[in-house]
Order: C-alpha cells, then structure tokens, then sequence
C-alpha cells in the first residue's frame, strides 16, 4: 500500500571500492558541516539579551491600583473560582475609616496568595475579574531555592505605587496594564 | 676524560626547550579541549562555552579546576598500582613523541653557534615516534585492564587492537616518503622538503593514508572505539575519576597536537613557509627562528581543526568496518603507493 509518493527505493547495490573508502562521501560531509560555521546563530545569549515576548503573553501576576494608589481588588473571590489550577487564595477584610487612600472600595484582600508553583498561568483570573484587579504581566516568576518562595504574597504581587513611586510603576506597567478609569 | 665532561649549556639549552615544549604541548592541549567545544557549538549553529571570561577563554581552567577539586574514586577491586600507571604512562607517551620534532629553524647565537630548535635530532627520528607511540598503548591496556570491569577490558582490546592494525598502513606510508628523503632524521626530512618542495604534493595518498591512521592513533572519531561513549560507557576510563579521567583525556589532546606537528613536519614541510625563500630577506636569528616556528604552528592548528572538524561531523564507524578499512583497504593502498614511489624513484635515478 503506498500512503504517499514520498517514498524513496533503498539502493542496495554493493558499495563500489571509491564507496568503500568513504572518502567521497566523508568530504561531502565535512562540506555541509562547515557551512553552518558560517550560519547565523540561533541562540540569544539570556542574560545580556533577552527576546522580546509576545503581545499576549502571560507571566507572573500583577495586583493593579487605581490612578491615586489604591488597591482595586475587593477580595470577590471570582479569581479563585475561575482557577483550574486552584493556586490562588484570598482572605477579605472590610476597609476602616481612615483607609480610604489605600482601598478603592469598602471590601479589600486582607491577605493574597498565589502559588506559582501550581498557577499554569492561563489568564482565566485576569478575565474574571470585574474589577480590572488582576493581570499576568511580561515577567515570569524567577528561580527560588525553596517552595515557599513560590508562593507569592500580596505584598510581591502589588504592583508599586503610581505617586511614590512612579518611576517603577510605569515599568511595572510595561503598556500591558489598562489604568482604571 | 672526554666522556666525562659535560657541556652544561648544552643541558641548560635542552632544559629550556624542554620546559618550553612540554609548556606548549600543556597550553595547546589546553586550548584545544575549548577549541573543540567552540567548534563542535558553531558547526552545530550554537554558541559554545562563553561565560568563563571574555568569549569564555578561561574555560579550559575551569574545566581543570573542576577535574582537581572532584572526588577521586579507586575501585576496591582494582589492581591500585597499574589503575595509577595507566594514566601516567598515557600522559608520558604522549609528552616524550614530541622530542625529536624540529620547532623552529635552527637559532644561530652572535658566536656563531647553532642551537637546534628541537630536542634530539636522533638519526631514527620518525621511528622513534612510531616505537613511543606504540607503547602508547600500554596507557590504554594497563588502565583497561586494572580497573577490573568488563567494559573497560572491552574497550581496552579494542583500543589495542585498533592502534596495532593501524600503525601498519602509517608506516607504509611513511616507508614512501623515507624513500624521498632516504633519512629517518626529523631535520633532514624538514630540509629535503625545502629544497624539494612539500611531500604532500609527491604523495597525497600517503598522506591521506597517514591522515586516517593519525586519526586512528589518536582515538579520535571516527575510530574512537575504545571509549564508546554509547557503546561501552566510556570505555577503558571508565572507573577512573577526578584528574586521572582528567589525564586520559588530556593525553588524546597532546596526541591530537604531536601528531598534527608530525603530520605538518613529514608532509608539509615543517616550520618551511611555501613560495619563498625566507633565508633570503635578511632578518635576525631571533626573528627567523619566530617566523619559522610561527608557520609551523599556523600548519598545526590547521590539522587540529580538521581533527575538530572530522570530529564533529562523521559518526563512528562500527568496529568491523574499521577493521576493514585498516587492513583490506588503507594497507593494500600503502603498499601500492610504496611499490610505486620506489618504482618511479628507481626511474628517476637511472
């Protein structure tokens, strides 16, 4: 049965003693060889150069403020329902008098945790959130010598602060984050 | 009292070229284990090492420091004092062959006096290297054989048997560029070869024959049999650890670098530069005796290239076809190439 006509009839006649002595034929090789001596390398030297990611791509989580710093999440808990991988746990607290500056809403994420050790980072948080809280930013997340450093806490997770420290705000930001209107 | 007096600047001298040679043969060894993983990355569109300084040059002392500072392992079951010989007599072989090999033009000091570039100028030069080069094998056998482990034996066989088959179609070989020179003496087949031009161009077979057998000699792929990484877990070094692994490894790089320097001396002239008659420009000993140990070098690398090169692009043959290459094809090709170089010396000088 032939599948396709790709297929090529083995040659098996005996070598011929020119054959034999594989001289030919080792030249040729050494001919395609040295021709990738000439080629452009592939690789990108990592830590010097790094390769731009694309549009889309997910990396680690970022917890957004709105434009005067406050926090937007308000610990609904659409995140960790949405989950597969169930890497993400929150516990809410209610915003007191005084703390208006730091939480945009009366409800806040007392404690955040994300465990990137189980995230598969598929963005399905970023996409149930309501309240633009959450987003998979152009990082991912570096090497760490134990599992606990894996799980990232609210404080890795915020992003920094668009007064104080705007500068790496703006490079948190990395034109991926929409600010909150 | 003749006998007795001793010339000591005639030591002090081959002290020095001593020291130097065997410094080199180090060096390039050296270099020549980066320069295979930097050939080996690029002709397989990689980068090679690159992180141990600039373009990664102190990656050769790293790789020995490593070797140094890991755990040494001799197998309970081994013969201790022949596990040890074996890495040591692989090293002095290697080391010892380069003796007779002429470096540079001989220097000529403002007395007048002549020192050779080379170490002994004996009167059976070239044999010498086939005799050292043949115990060579020992390092192979004796560590093979005292590591007491199947592979290594294996392995250690092979090896044996390779080098002895091998070093027949090299000597015939040889045997027809000895016909042109009718001397076994290093300096004089260097000096025919500038009167008469290059050998290579009277006996390119004999060359590619000499070639394939130095390949052979050298353990290098593609007859590196007796250390089958695949076949035979590394064979003959297999038990071996820490610098005496460090030392199997590194004895093939000086092989690999005195046979270059054979290959460069009995077929391409040796430190001769082509074209010109460089006796004629008129420059000081000093610079003579550079210039002409700078081309035999340039010749060197270049066959250490090509060893790199073969490496890395031609997969090892299987061992009987590597038998019958060396027996059935290269030793019938040596032998006519001899009986026709003698035949047409003969017809040249009647």
């Amino acid at each position: 049965m032939q599948l396709t006509n790709r297929a090529k009839q083995v040659d098996r006649k005996p070598m011929t003693f020119l054959e034999s002595i594989y001289l030919w034929n080792i030249v040729k090789g050494m001919g395609i060889t040295i021709s990738h001596l000439f080629k452009k390398k592939a690789t990108i030297n990592y830590p010097e150069q790094k390769r731009t990611f694309s549009k889309v791509f997910r990396g680690l989580h970022v917890l957004n403020r709105d434009a005067e710093g406050r926090e937007n999440c308000t610990a609904c808990g659409l995140c960790a329902v949405a989950c597969p991988a169930e890497a993400i746990t929150m516990e809410a607290a209610e915003r007191l008098p005084g703390e208006e500056h730091l939480y945009r809403e009366e409800k806040y994420a007392a404690k955040y945790e994300i465990n990137m050790l189980r995230c598969i980072f598929c963005g399905l948080c970023e996409e149930a959130c309501p309240k633009d809280a959450i987003y998979l930013s152009e990082t991912f997340a570096p090497a760490n010598y134990g599992r606990k450093g894996f799980i990232y806490k609210k404080n890795d997770l915020l992003i920094p602060h668009p007064i104080k420290e705007k500068e790496a705000y703006e490079k948190a930001l990395g034109g991926r984050v929409v600010i909150n209107k | 009292m003749y006998l007795l007096s001793i010339d000591l600047w005639l030591i002090l001298e081959k002290a020095i070229l001593v020291a130097g040679i065997v410094g080199l043969s180090f060096f390039i060894a050296m270099y020549t284990t980066y320069a295979e993983r930097k050939v080996a990355a690029w002709l397989q569109d990689r980068r090679g090492p690159n992180r141990a300084g600039p373009f990664g040059i102190f990656q050769p002392l790293a790789d020995g420091g490593k070797l140094f500072f890991k755990e040494e392992i001799i197998p309970l079951s081994s013969n201790k004092f022949l596990f040890i010989l074996g890495p040591a007599l692989a090293m002095i072989t290697a080391l010892v062959a380069s003796t007779v090999i002429p470096w540079a033009s001989p220097f000529i000091t403002e007395g007048g006096n002549v020192i050779p570039m080379q170490v002994a100028d004996v009167d059976m030069g070239i044999l010498l290297v086939f005799g050292i080069v043949s115990v060579g094998v020992y390092g192979i056998m004796v560590g093979g054989w005292a590591s007491n482990n199947k592979f290594s034996l294996l392995a250690a066989i092979r090896g044996a048997s390779q080098m002895v088959s091998y070093e027949l179609p090299m000597g015939m070989a040889l045997i027809a560029v000895l016909f042109m020179t009718g001397s076994l003496k290093m300096s004089e087949i260097v000096s025919s070869q500038i009167q008469n031009g290059w050998h290579v161009m009277y006996q390119p077979l004999g060359f590619i024959i000499f070639f394939i057998c130095a390949l052979a000699e050298c353990n290098r792929t593609p007859f590196d049999l007796p250390e089958a990484e695949n076949e035979l877990n590394f064979g003959y070094h297999q038990e071996y650890s820490s610098m005496k692994l460090g030392f199997y490894l590194f004895a093939e790089y000086i092989n690999m670098f005195i046979s270059s320097a054979i290959m460069a001396t009995v077929y391409f002239g040796g430190y001769d530069i082509p074209f010109v008659n460089e006796a004629s420009w008129g420059l000081s000993p000093f610079w003579m005796t550079f210039i002409s140990f700078s081309v035999l070098m340039i010749k060197i690398c270049f066959f250490l290239f090509v060893f790199l090169w073969i490496r890395w692009t031609i997969p090892r043959f299987r061992y009987d076809q590597l038998m019958n290459l060396g027996w059935k094809k290269l030793i019938p090709l040596a032998l006519i190439n001899m009986v026709i170089t003698a035949a047409v010396m003969l017809w040249l000088n009647k």
